[in-house]
């Protein structure tokens, strides 16, 4: 069996395991999204390297073509660049609220914040005041 | 080889500068393809607009990543074990390029030999974009809307006070006369070309998705010369959501038109006497609404980011 002729499915898998990669190994919010993206870009490889027709031209009807490649997966493909970008953009505002409440985009250390702040909410349920003169203010208000 | 490179990479901006080379390589990797559509789209949404906001957002950020905490071993053996999976299950795909793979024997087939007499469109992929899979196109818009909105929602900022308004900020880049000049020169041409881009996607590679980013980018360059400020005189904000809207609804007013003279949903056959007629008149106006909605998105994507950078600068002060 000749297996040199899946090499386009092979550069895809590599891609996508670059983006896997970045996704699970960083802990930088933006780092992420850019992961992301490649993963995504290499699922849009593969959707067009598959309608690819060697000798095919690009799918515009003319009288001296009679190949053309596949244009279904153009459409799906050209889309979802579109609808890619705008999840992108959605992705960044959160990135920046996320900077604006914690001061930083680091998972790890967003982490470590909401487990100190958890830890202050229990402290307080049980009548242990941290910041004594701070809590009476806030119940004057 | 440049996604290896963003992997390796600490500096947040070195990274989203890679990330563009990298789409506008994948742009030329599409036009290799065949796919002008999909090029045309990548290299303006991907290489443009995205890197754009990504640096926008970078601005609010800090610039370096942190040291990372986690060991790198164990995601990269659920990293290899995936590739290596996925590469067994590709080995008894078809054959790249091959012409009698499954996927060229479904539909395929009738969209190029039927679409000419059926449309009447040469170009293949505007005809399925906006009347086979007119549905499907719908959907998208929808998409782009909803995160239209998810975004104006996220970064909401409070209007402009008086006080605001008499130091308007002026443009970083508002002493380059150079820059200013040129960029008065190509914005006419700019439009333009997005217009032809929206209006000529029947004959050659483009339509509303492509017109709509190139129409964006044409502003943005606008904007970043000349001032937030400025370019909100022309495009204020309550314009740019009501015409976000009426794109979308453009687009399905056309559908439930075809249903009220007694077609289908996005049934354009019946908007004309002549089917084709019909078609071409459904596909411009769908593409138009396509169009206005994709512009005015990414539009407001950038003001909204731009905006928030300005308001962390009056915070610093």
């Amino acid at each position: 069996m000749n297996i040199i002729g899946l090499y386009n499915y092979w550069i895809v898998v590599v891609l996508m395991a670059i983006g896997f990669f970045i996704v699970i190994a960083h802990e930088n919010l933006i780092k992420k999204l850019i992961g992301l993206s490649i993963f995504q870009t290499a699922v849009f490889f593969l959707y067009i390297s598959m309608g690819k027709v060697v000798g095919g031209t690009a799918p515009i009807l003319d009288d001296k073509w009679h190949l053309y490649s596949n244009p279904l997966p153009h459409v799906l493909i050209l889309t979802a660049i579109v609808v890619g970008i705008s999840t992108t953009a959605v992705g960044l505002a959160l990135v920046v609220r996320i900077q604006e409440a914690y001061g930083s985009i680091e998972e790890h250390e967003i982490q470590t914040l909401n487990a100190q702040d958890q830890i202050e909410c229990q402290l307080e349920a049980y009548g242990f005041m941290k910041n004594n003169a701070f809590s009476v203010k806030s119940l004057d208000e | 080889m440049t996604a290896l490179a963003i992997t390796r990479m600490n500096d947040l901006f070195a990274v989203v500068m890679l990330s563009g080379i990298y789409s506008l390589m994948s742009a030329g990797f599409f036009l290799d393809l065949d796919a002008v559509d999909v090029a045309f789209t990548e290299a303006s949404v991907g290489a443009g607009i995205s890197t754009l906001l990504m640096l926008a957002s970078l601005k609010m950020v800090k610039r370096y990543e942190g040291k990372t905490k986690y060991k790198p071993m164990l995601a990269l053996g659920v990293v290899g074990a995936t590739a290596l999976l996925l590469i067994y299950g590709t080995l008894d795909m078809p054959h790249f390029g091959s012409a009698d793979a499954p996927i060229h024997q479904h539909v395929a087939p009738r969209y190029i030999n039927d679409s000419m007499a059926e449309v009447g469109v040469p170009n293949i992929v505007t005809s399925i974009l906006a009347s086979y899979r007119g549905y499907d196109t719908l959907g998208e818009t929808l998409v782009i809307f909803t995160a239209g909105i998810g975004v104006m929602s996220l970064l909401r900022v409070s209007r402009e006070t008086k006080d605001q308004q008499q130091k308007r900020v002026p443009a970083d880049m508002q002493q380059q006369i150079i820059l200013r000049i040129v960029a008065k020169m190509m914005l006419p041409l700019i439009l333009l070309f997005a217009l032809y881009v929206q209006f000529h996607g029947d004959y050659g590679p483009g339509g509303g998705f492509q017109a709509g980013v190139i129409f964006a980018a044409g502003i943005i360059l606008y904007t970043m010369l000349f001032g937030l400020s400025t370019a909100r005189l022309v495009f204020k904000s309550s314009l740019l959501q009501k015409l976000t809207a009426v794109g979308v609804l453009l687009y399905a007013g056309v559908g439930v038109a075809c249903m009220l003279l007694g077609g289908n949903f996005l049934d354009y056959n019946v908007l004309r006497h002549d089917p084709v007629h019909g078609q071409h008149l459904g596909i411009l106006l769908v593409e138009l609404g396509v169009g206005i909605t994709v512009a005015t998105v990414m539009i407001t994507l950038f003001f909204k980011f731009t905006w928030r950078t300005v308001k962390h600068k009056y915070i610093e002060q």
